[in-house]
Formats: structure tokens, C-alpha cells, sequence
């Protein structure tokens, strides 16, 4: 055996070419320093994090408290940090196109696959390692304080789909470090990503990270949706819980049901790929128009998927800061329901120019446009939410203002593209691409950051800065505006999407703009980072202990923030819609219980980071074809479940009066504090507990 | 009703007139290239209609829109806390007359865009043939990486680089691909269409005027994507002939050599330094004679039994053209051209 | 305990213990929701199938006619119910029989049929492939290819999954953990034989005659 056998079975295809700064040093060029750049900030930003954590001492807390826990409400956090982190690197992406777009008038700085890399990887973190797990986040945290639950259904799992989801972003910033990305796009459509067209590592890393992290939110959707339906507490019908709460069930159904499509996908194409299958080649009877197909039919459930708890946030938001009661409940729940079901009939409009009969084309078109009225009846019944309210213009209803007057507009050209007859005109132009991030940007992440900005104070028990809150959300509003409406223009110009350079001078003022208002997105995402700085740092005078900063109307408002790691010291009895409304107004808010019972949380288990670890070793041999270690991590991974299934302690039990001890100091605060009023809000006076303010009975 | 209906268009039209007018405007006074690039400028009845279709549709959705856009400030005004005399009615959540308005309207909205869409689908269905007293010019199109190769199978001719056609007349075309998915637009005239490799599908075109239009793969395929733009040029009659025979007398014979050559991945720049000859223009290639069934050749590729390993896959890195020996010159290099 | 027994027919779990009762209800649920969505992967894979059949797909290579044996797929179809069959015994003695033998016995028989099932699927595969006929010949084969060993590698993972159940039940005995995991694993075995009948039907029989 010589070196030359040997190292391939060892390291595979991986070359000393396999490292940006090889490329950089022979190769000089402003594109090759910017991945050479890229590689750089992932092993400092590694480095740096790694070495904080030892010079603290940090590492027993991160892996006792954090790593290996399997409490619902720091996993939520932990997804959280996963999409924030992630976001930087994809506004930066979407900040670097939209300069060399700006620039892009024959030529530019970036080369043509380079710029292929960013779009590809920018789509593929901005849907499944920012919105999703972002989403999947506040889900974790929210959902079950809002229905008087103690944890999810299935605890582990909760913490495996979390690990899933890190493999996929972990596999991801690698590819910054170990070769090159996909340049397929997000969709990655065959044949171009197929072996004859694409034979390096991208494609592999696209179907790895993509594939893996789907799997974990598979198992996200079963767990929230069985959450749902089985660990509501007493009292809470279907018809009683939290509109959020509805949205997630929805968003559950949807990823059980539009997951597996994606799965396929990948798997499939992977089978291309590895193992000389003909599913989407191009000889031997491939049909690729099945994998694109498939993909929307993941693809499209997956943006209602992304919104829908969007929409719940936003009901959230807006009943609470007009102080008063959601308008239409049941049209609410009735569109979201409907919305779910109709993401299921329309994801023929992705390509209704792939030469189809125009009736296909009809009926797909018009089911498309069909989901515009319940998407309408939910605008209004926020409108009619704040129509004789008493509204409190806080940050997180900045955004909601945002949200309605934006999203409208994003409805508008989802309307016009839902038309066939346009589709074949603005198709593949940047009308599309700005489509996209109208609803996406002012629907789903001006959601999440409302919602961040709106239970931040319930998970650190301390409010977030307000000042440099309007400025973060000023920033992102008027940044998105600047960045994407040049680009309807551009697109009806006729700029097709995913363009390094044009040729066309007309273009360029409004590239220049879009590049300006990435500048302002940039400066958001930075405003966003120093308010998170400024607050952590003036913790000490926005402490809210109690609970309910926002006077609440709902079951999460009712524990003390930071919640205890039970949730509830006693499972709440539910007797209307607003629980927690409903008590405060009826003055039965704050009872001490009769009775405390022993509590069993699960305990912890590092089931998730053997997942986390070995999927990305798995991953990584199977991008580099390395099969020993695939073998090996795959092996490894199944070996330990059958280990742990063997195991029969895994709940810990707190006793009744450690319980009752901490309820009780709580409960002494809250008598010992004075109500505040809306008007003191955001004033160190505000310490979590509300004056329920009611219209003057002369009215 | 359905004068009802016309009169509500008609003033929805003239709203959108206005709204897309300022986007306009900024086409027209900055978009003044000598080559028409979008279907808001159109030049032929197909994107004229597609112009229309997408003024009735924005004019009748901003009816749903335009409220949320003018009360959601006024509201959130007129409620903001501190105006403690307006009306504060915390239990108010229902109302019937309400809820039939927010159901009904966009519900009435959607089955009027919904009847507008089936009209306008089954008119502009790029598979049905023009309307025309004029027999239709049929043209192949195959879509190569990264340039488009046109064939004109009842004059024996082949291009690159440019698709003449005369103005008035309808033009048929039938496309395919020779590597990867593409899309076909040319947006001043129609809509766009994909085009696979071992399928076909159909777009129909007709230009009112003499005009250049600027044609396009609109599908990210790669590198040279960005390049794959061509000039569509409508002539009249007689140009229209003339150029014909200057495409025979200047063309060069499209054979297995120099398909070869095309069908390697590289722009249509590159292509042009390795064939073209000092007669071409600098931004064409002209071929002729050229084999009566290449078209039939290249979508019988994909359904021949065999395997196509990537060196006889066009368009993938490592395609090496048959009898690449053969060519008088260098085979075409990957880099950029710039 | 009626509500209970009402909860879960199919098992006696301890009465003693309410919360389990609740714990067992979530568990159940899921892997029902958990089999819906592995259900959908399968819809995929035979619409791929159904897709992906004619001399197109089939690009010159063998087709069904060519290829399928439905005596050995008649046999597999055997196989598979009866293991059914066996294991809806083995449900049946843990409901109403004490002892862990009766449960035990057709266990294992389950375990040999399914494992004589694999057998005979792979026998059939290294037929075609000896013929030519692997994934790699058309895309109609590539279809086959990723639904048929799909079954296979899930029916695998049952195997694997009821031998370590045969280790838990020499550990734990019939613990309430062991009974609510039978009874999982019960539903997935049961299912794979839905799925079966589905590929018999669809993929042979049709194949065949159609």
C-alpha cells in the first residue's frame, strides 16, 4: 500500500486545494480574499468562542445547563442563538449581492462562482437555519407556558431535532472552511446539480445539511403537534387556546406533512448522486421535472409553515398592546386552518412556465390566489383588533404597523404572480426575488423579532433597551423598503434573479439604491447586536421578576420570569379564552394553590449532542467520501439510542415543598408590588405586574 | 353586471394606471436603450395583453389593499393611549356585518381575478398558435450552455447570438435543451419557457414592428449565465430575406465539429473567437448548411438507451467535443471572458 | 380503571400509576403521527413509481415483464402477513396472558419471518442486478430501486428494533416501558405490511398485467 491508496481512503477527496486560503495565496483575486476572508472569521469565530468559554470556566455550566438539558424552554433559546448567529452570516451574504449588484454594471468584484455560492447559501440559511429554527425557538418557548404545560410531549426528541438542526448549520459554516458550496440555489434543482454537471462537494453539502435538518423538523412537527393535542391544561379547548397556539398547531401539521417531500428530494438526489441512480439525469429515462415537483411540495407549505406562527405573533402582539380582546377569533382560526390546507394545492405556481397545459396552470393558479382571502380576512381582523383599542406604540408594534402596510403589498404581488399570465413575464426576475422577501422579511421576520422583542422579558426576566429597540425596528422597516422595492422595478425591467453583472445601464441607479438599503439592513442587524449589548448591560433597571410586563392575556404572563424549570408550580385550571385576562379581570390572579405536588422533569441526557456530533462526522464523510467515517458515525449513532433505550431512569423528581417554597417567595413579591400603569410601561417601575386598566363607566 | 363589472375595471385601471405609472416612467426615462427589454414596453400583442392583464389585476387587488395601507395609520392614531377620549371598548370582539364585509369582499375580489386568470391563461397559452393570415415561421431553439442556438429548418440555416424574424408575422418556436434546465424569454415580445434536455416545449411570438428585443435565459445555470443574452431583431419582409441569404453565403457548415464546439461550456463571446469567420458580425455566428434533423438529434440524445458519461454530456466541464481534434482551432477554454 | 383500559385496549398497563396512563397516551399518539409522515414519504415513492413507468422511463432496459417474479413476491407477501399474524399473537398474550414465554415465542417467530422475507427480497435483487437490471440501468429502475429496498431497510430497522425489544423483555421483563414499545412497534410492523400490500398490488401485480 502507498500514500497514494491510503490517503484517499482516509481523507477521501478532500485536497489541500479543499482550503479557501490555497486558492487565495495562488490565485489572487478580490473574490478568493473575501472566502479566504469568510474562512477566516468562521475558525476565529470558533476560536474565540471556544477559548471564552475556557478562560471562564464555562464549559461544565454550557454542558449541565444548556447542551444536555432537555427542558423546553432552553432549547427554545438555544435555537434561537443557532438562527441569530446564522442571520448575521446570511445578512452579510444578502448585504455582499446587493453591493455586487450595485457595482454589477459589466462586471463587479465578486467572480460568477463565487456570487452562484452566496445566492445558493444565502436562500439555503435564510429558510432552514435562520427562519426555521428561529421559529422553531420561540415555538419551543412559548407554546407550551401558553397552554399550561410543563415541557413538550417528548423532551429527548425535542433535543434531537434541535441536534439535527445543528448538524445541518454546522455542516454548512464548514463548508466555508473545507471547499465549496453548492451553486444550485436553494432549490438545487437536477440536472445542474447532478454528478455530470456538478461533480464536487457542493451539491453533497446542500443534500447533507439540508437533508439532516429536515429530518429534525419532522420530528419538531410531531412533537408540537402531539403537545398540543395531548398536554393542554385542564380547561383549555381547543377553542380556549391562545391564537399563537393555533398557528403552531397548524405550523406542526404542516411539518409533518411537508417535510417529507423535502426528505424525498434529497434523498433521492442523493441517491443520483452516490450511488449512480437515474431519478433527474439527464440519460437512461431521468425526469427532473419530478424532483421540482417534489421540492414545492415542500417548498410552498414550507413558507405558510414559516409565516403561520408569524400571524400568531402578530395576534399576540397586537391584542395585547391595544389592550384589548383579538377581533374574530374564530375567523382567525378559521383562516389559518384554511391557509394550511390550501399550502397544500398550489405548488405548481414555482413553475407554471414549464410548458404544462394552461388548465393545469389555471387551476393551480386560481387555488393560489384563493389563499389571498383568508390571508385578508386575518389583516383586517387586526386592524379591527386595534379599532377601539387603547394602543401603545411599542416596539414590538412597530413592527406590527410594519408588518400590515408591508405585507399587503407583498399580498399584492403574490396576487399578480399567482396569475399565470404574469407568472410567464416576471418569473425568474427580481420581481420575484423581491416578492419573496416582502413577505418574508415584514411577514415572517418582523414577526419573530416582534415576538422576540415581546418575550424576551418573560425568558431573562429583564426588558429589552427601548430606544435602541425603535431604532432596530426603524432600521429593518425603512432598510427593507429601500433594499427590495427598487428590485420590483428592476424585475419588471426585466433583470433576471441570481445576475452577478448586467449590461443594461438603466438598471444601475436602482442597484445603487438596493445596495444602499442593504447598507441600512447591515446597520439593523448591528443595531439588533448592540441592543441585546445595551440591554444585558442596563439589566439592572428593567428587571421584571413578577412576570407580566406587557399586562398579558395569556398563561405564559401568569408565572414568574424567568419561569421556574416546572413552568407552573400548579397546572392552571382554564376556564375562557385569555386565561390569564380572564383572571386578572375577575381578580382571581395570584392565588396560592391549596395543595403542591412533587413535580418529575426529565433529566438530563447527552442523547442530543452524540446526534449533533455524529451527524456532523457523518456528514462530513459522506460529503468527502470518507467511508469509514460515515460508517462509523452512523454506527455510533444507532448504537447509543440502543444503549439509551435500556435506561429507565430518566426523570428527576422535585420535591412538593422546594415547590411550594418557591411559589410562596414569588407570591410574596407580587403582593408586596405596586400595579403600574400602561403609561410607565417601559420605566424601571415596571417590575412585571399590571394594573388592569378598564374604560371609565360613564362610558 | 357585466357592464357593472367593465366600469369597475375601468376605474380600477385608471388606479393602477397611476400606481404603475410612476414605475413606468422610471423605465421609460431610464430604461432609453436601443433595445427593448421589458413586457411594460411591449412590442407585440402577446406581452401587451401580459401588460394589461397585470394592470387589471394590480387596479382591482389594491381595492383590498388600499384600506389597510390609508386606516392602519389613522387608526393607530386615533386609538394611540394616550388620546384617552376616543372610544376604548376592551371586550369587543365580534361583529356579523363586519365579518361578512372582511369575508366577503376579497372573497368577491378573488372570483373576479379568478375569472379574469382563466380568460387570459387559455388566450396566451404559449402552446396556442397565433391567430394570423400568415403562415407561422417555424424556429428550433436549443439552449446551450451558455448561449442559445436557433435553427431555421425550412430555410437550412442556424444562429447564435441573434434571432431574426420578420415583423407582422407569427413565429412559432419549438425548444429544447442540450444540458441542463433554461428559460427562454424574450420580455418585450412573450412570456418565457422552460426548455430540459430531451423535451420540447412551445412559444409563440409576433412583434408589431421592426425592433430589437432583448432575449434571455432568465434559469441560473452556471458561470456563463449572465451572458446568455441575445438581440431578437423583427425586420421587415425584405431584410428578413436578405439576412437569410446572408446567413447562407456567410454561415459556416453546422456539423458534429462545430456543434462541438457550441455545445462546450463557454459563452457565446468564446464560441465566436474559435468560429466565426471575418464576414459575421462580431456579436453572431451563422451556420449553414446544417443538417435537416439536428433539432430531433439533440432530444433523441436523452432517449437513446446509453448512459452519457460527462464527457459526452454538452454543457458539463468535462464534455470534450467529438472529434475535437478536427477543429482548425484550439477547443474553447472555460475562463471568463472579461 | 374503565377510562383507562379505554385509553390503550391493547395493553395492561399497571392501574396503579395514572400519569403513566397519560405519558403512554402522548407516546402512542406520536408514533401514529410519526407513521403518517413516514406514510407520506411512501405515497412519494410510489407516485415516483407510477411516474416513472413506459419505454421512456425505461430507457431500452428491462421492464416489469422482464423482471418481476411474482411467485418469490407472492411468497414475500406471505411471509410478511403471517409475521403480522404473529406478532398481533404476541399483543394479544401481552394483553391477556401472564408469563413472558407466550409473549416471547411468536416474538421470535415474527423476527424469523421477517428475517426469511428479507431473505427472499434479497435473493430477487441479486437476480436483476445479475441480469443488468440495478438502479443504475433507467430511471424506471431507479424508481423500483428507491421504493421496494426502501420497504427492505425499514422492515431491517423492525428486525433490528424487535431484537433489542427480545433483549429488553430478558432484561425488564414485560415492564409498562417494554409493553408501551411492543405495542409501537407492533403499529410499525403493521404498517410495513400496509405498505406491502400497497407494492404487491402496485408495483407486481399492476407491473404484470398491466
Amino acid at each position: 500500500m502507498t500514500p497514494d491508496t491510503i490517503l484517499p481512503m482516509i481523507f477521501g477527496r478532500i485536497g489541500l486545494d479543499s482550503l479557501p486560503f490555497v486558492p487565495a495565496i495562488l490565485n489572487p483575486s478580490t473574490s478568493e480574499f473575501i472566502a479566504a476572508g469568510a474562512a477566516g472569521v468562521v475558525f476565529l469565530g470558533a476560536f474565540i468562542v471556544l477559548g471564552v468559554v475556557t478562560w471562564f470556566g464555562w464549559w461544565g455550566p454550557l454542558w449541565r445547563d444548556w447542551l444536555t438539558s432537555t427542558d423546553h424552554k432552553r432549547i427554545g433559546i438555544m435555537y434561537i442563538v443557532l438562527a441569530l448567529v446564522m442571520m448575521a452570516r446570511g445578512v452579510i451574504e444578502g448585504a455582499l449581492m446587493r453591493v455586487q449588484q450595485g457595482v454589477g454594471l459589466d462586471g463587479g468584484f465578486l467572480s460568477d462562482g463565487h456570487f452562484s455560492e452566496l445566492f445558493s447559501t444565502h436562500g439555503t440559511i435564510m429558510i432552514f437555519f435562520v427562519a426555521m429554527p428561529f421559529i422553531s425557538g420561540v415555538i419551543n418557548y412559548v407554546m407550551p407556558l401558553q397552554i399550561g404545560a410543563r415541557d413538550v410531549s417528548f423532551p429527548v426528541l425535542n433535543q434531537i431535532s434541535l441536534a439535527l438542526t445543528a448538524v445541518g448549520a454546522a455542516l454548512i459554516m464548514i463548508s466555508l472552511i473545507l471547499g465549496k458550496f453548492s451553486t444550485g440555489g436553494w432549490p438545487a434543482y437536477p440536472p445542474y446539480t447532478g454528478l455530470a454537471f456538478n461533480p464536487g462537494p457542493g451539491p453533497d453539502y446542500w443534500i447533507w445539511s439540508v437533508g439532516i435538518a429536515g429530518l429534525g423538523s419532522t420530528l419538531s412537527g410531531i412533537n408540537f403537534a402531539v403537545t398540543i393535542y395531548k398536554e393542554r391544561a385542564p380547561g383549555m379547548t381547543l377553542f380556549r387556546m391562545p391564537l399563537f397556539t393555533w398557528t403552531v398547531l397548524c405550523t406542526a401539521i404542516i411539518m409533518v406533512f411537508a417535510m417529507p417531500p423535502l426528505t424525498v428530494a434529497t434523498a433521492t438526489l442523493a441517491l443520483d448522486r452516490y450511488l449512480d441512480f437515474h431519478f433527474y439525469t439527464n440519460d437512461l429515462g431521468g425526469n427532473m421535472m419530478n424532483y421540482v415537483n417534489l421540492f414545492w411540495l415542500f417548498g410552498h407549505p414550507e413558507v405558510y409553515l414559516l409565516i403561520l406562527p408569524a400571524y400568531g405573533i402578530f395576534s399576540e402582539v397586537i391584542a395585547t398592546y391595544s389592550g384589548k380582546r383579538l377581533y374574530g377569533y374564530m375567523s382567525l382560526v378559521v383562516a389559518t386552518m384554511s391557509i394550511s390546507v390550501l399550502s397544500f394545492t398550489v405548488w405548481l405556481h414555482h413553475f407554471f412556465t414549464m410548458g404544462q397545459s394552461a388548465n393545469v396552470n389555471i387551476a393551480f393558479g386560481i387555488a393560489s390566489m384563493f389563499i389571498a382571502v383568508p390571508t385578508g380576512v386575518k389583516v383586517y381582523d387586526w386592524m379591527a383588533t386595534m379599532y377601539r383599542g387603547r394602543i401603545r406604540f411599542s416596539v414590538p408594534m412597530v413592527y406590527a404597523t410594519g408588518f400590515l402596510m408591508l405585507f399587503v403589498i407583498g399580498g399584492l404581488t403574490g396576487v399578480m404572480l399567482a396569475n399565470p399570465t404574469i407568472s410567464f413575464q416576471v418569473h425568474n426576475t427580481l420581481f420575484l426575488v423581491a416578492h419573496f422577501h416582502n413577505v418574508i422579511i415584514p411577514g415572517v421576520l418582523f414577526g419573530l423579532l416582534a415576538g422576540y422583542h415581546y418575550w424576551f422579558p418573560k425568558a431573562f426576566g429583564f426588558r429589552l433597551n427601548t430606544r435602541w429597540g425603535y431604532i432596530t425596528a426603524v432600521l429593518w422597516i425603512v432598510g427593507f423598503c429601500v433594499t427590495f422595492f427598487p428590485l420590483y422595478v428592476l424585475g419588471l425591467m426585466g433583470m433576471p434573479r441570481r445576475s452577478v453583472s448586467f449590461t443594461d445601464p438603466s438598471f444601475e441607479p436602482l442597484t445603487l439604491i438596493a445596495m444602499g438599503g442593504a447598507m441600512l439592513v447591515l446597520m439593523a442587524l448591528s443595531s439588533l447586536m448592540i441592543q441585546l449589548w445595551i440591554s444585558v448591560r442596563d439589566r439592572a433597571t428593567a428587571q421584571v421578576p413578577l412576570g407580566d410586563p406587557w399586562n398579558g392575556r395569556t398563561l405564559e404572563w401568569s408565572i414568574p420570569s424567568p419561569p421556574p424549570e416546572y413552568n407552573f408550580a400548579v397546572i392552571p385550571q382554564v376556564w375562557s379564552r385569555d386565561a390569564f385576562a380572564a383572571d386578572k379581570e375577575a381578580g382571581i390572579a395570584y392565588q396560592e394553590p391549596e395543595t403542591y405536588d412533587a413535580i418529575a422533569v426529565p433529566s438530563n441526557t447527552s442523547i442530543g449532542m452524540v446526534v449533533c456530533i455524529g451527524g456532523v462526522l457523518l456528514g462530513l464523510g459522506m460529503v468527502w467520501y470518507m467511508w469509514w467515517l460515515a460508517a462509523v458515525s452512523f454506527l455510533g449513532i444507532v448504537g447509543a439510542f440502543i444503549v439509551r433505550s435500556f435506561q429507565t431512569d430518566t426523570h428527576r423528581i422535585i420535591p412538593a415543598a422546594q415547590v411550594a417554597r418557591d411559589h410562596r417567595v414569588w407570591l410574596a413579591q407580587i403582593a408586596a408590588s405596586p400595579e403600574v400603569t400602561r403609561a410607565q410601561e417601559c420605566s424601571p417601575a415596571n417590575r412585571g405586574r399590571a394594573m388592569n386598566e378598564r374604560p371609565e363607566p360613564s362610558l | 353586471m357585466s357592464e357593472l363589472r367593465v366600469t369597475a375595471l375601468n376605474s380600477c385601471c385608471a388606479l393602477s394606471k397611476r400606481l404603475v405609472g410612476s414605475v413606468l416612467m422610471l423605465t421609460l426615462l431610464t430604461g432609453c436603450t436601443d433595445i427593448a427589454d421589458s413586457f411594460l414596453d411591449p412590442h407585440g400583442p402577446i406581452a401587451a395583453a401580459q401588460k394589461l392583464h397585470f394592470m387589471r389585476v394590480t387596479g382591482l387587488t389594491m381595492i383590498a389593499v388600499a384600506p389597510v395601507l390609508i386606516f392602519v395609520p389613522l387608526i393607530l392614531w386615533r386609538f394611540r393611549y394616550r388620546n384617552q377620549r376616543a372610544r376604548y371598548l376592551p371586550d369587543w370582539e365580534y361583529s356579523a356585518p363586519l365579518e361578512i364585509v372582511m369575508w366577503g369582499v376579497p372573497a368577491a375580489i378573488i372570483v373576479a381575478l379568478s375569472t379574469m386568470l382563466w380568460h387570459s391563461t387559455k388566450a396566451l397559452d404559449p402552446y396556442r398558435p397565433l391567430v394570423s393570415d400568415q403562415p407561422p415561421l417555424n424556429v428550433q431553439v436549443v439552449g446551450l450552455d451558455w448561449k442559445w442556438l436557433f435553427l431555421y429548418p425550412e430555410q437550412g440555416i442556424a444562429t447564435v447570438g441573434e434571432l431574426a424574424f420578420p415583423a407582422g408575422r407569427p413565429v412559432a418556436l419549438t425548444l429544447t435543451s442540450d444540458t441542463v434546465m433554461q428559460s427562454f424569454l424574450i420580455s418585450a415580445l412573450a412570456g418565457q419557457i422552460y426548455v430540459m434536455p430531451g423535451m420540447t416545449t412551445k412559444l409563440q411570438l409576433l412583434a408589431d414592428a421592426p425592433g430589437r428585443f432583448e432575449g434571455e435565459n432568465t434559469q441560473f445555470n452556471g458561470t456563463g449565465f449572465v451572458h446568455q443574452k441575445f438581440p431578437a431583431i423583427a425586420m421587415t419582409d425584405t431584410d428578413f430575406d436578405a439576412w437569410v441569404n446572408s446567413v447562407k453565403s456567410d454561415g459556416i457548415v453546422l456539423d458534429d465539429s462545430s456543434y462541438g464546439v457550441l455545445a462546450a461550456p463557454s459563452t457565446e463571446a468564446e464560441a465566436h473567437q474559435i468560429l466565426a469567420t471575418s464576414s459575421m458580425p462580431d456579436n453572431a455566428l451563422y451556420f449553414s448548411p446544417t443538417q435537416p434533423d439536428l433539432f430531433s438529434a439533440i432530444t433523441h440524445r436523452y432517449h437513446q438507451g446509453r448512459p452519457i458519461p460527462p464527457n459526452a454530456q454538452p454543457g458539463s466541464a468535462a464534455f470534450a467535443p467529438p472529434r475535437a481534434e478536427d477543429t482548425p482551432k484550439p477547443a474553447a477554454e472555460t475562463e471568463t471572458p472579461q | 380503571m374503565t377510562q383507562f383500559e379505554r385509553k390503550h385496549p391493547g395493553l395492561n398497563l399497571g392501574s396503579h400509576h395514572g400519569a403513566a396512563h397519560d405519558q403512554a397516551e402522548a407516546l402512542v399518539f406520536g408514533f401514529w403521527v410519526f407513521l403518517m409522515s413516514d406514510l407520506i414519504i411512501f405515497g412519494l415513492m410510489f407516485a415516483t413509481y407510477i411516474t416513472m413507468q413506459g419505454p421512456m422511463a425505461e430507457a431500452g432496459g428491462p421492464g416489469p415483464a422482464q423482471l418481476y417474479d411474482l411467485r418469490s413476491a407472492w411468497i414475500q407477501t406471505l411471509l410478511l402477513l403471517t409475521s403480522s399474524l404473529t406478532f398481533g399473537l404476541a399483543s394479544l398474550a401481552m394483553r391477556h396472558k401472564h408469563g413472558v414465554a407466550p409473549v416471547v415465542v411468536p416474538l421470535v417467530v415474527t423476527l424469523g419471518l421477517g428475517l426469511t422475507f428479507l431473505g427472499f427480497e434479497l435473493h430477487d435483487f441479486q437476480g436483476m442486478l445479475a441480469q443488468g437490471a440495478g438502479p443504475g440501468r433507467s430511471g424506471f429502475l431507479s424508481a423500483f430501486f428507491g421504493l421496494v429496498p426502501l420497504h427492505g431497510l425499514h422492515v431491517t430497522a423492525g428486525c433490528i428494533w424487535l431484537m433489542v425489544m427480545l433483549a429488553q423483555i430478558a432484561v425488564f421483563g414485560l415492564s409498562d416501558m417494554v409493553k408501551l414499545r411492543l405495542l409501537r412497534l407492533g403499529l410499525f410492523w403493521h404498517f410495513l405490511d400496509i405498505i406491502w400490500i400497497g407494492i404487491f398490488s402496485i408495483v407486481y401485480l399492476a407491473g404484470l398485467t398491466g
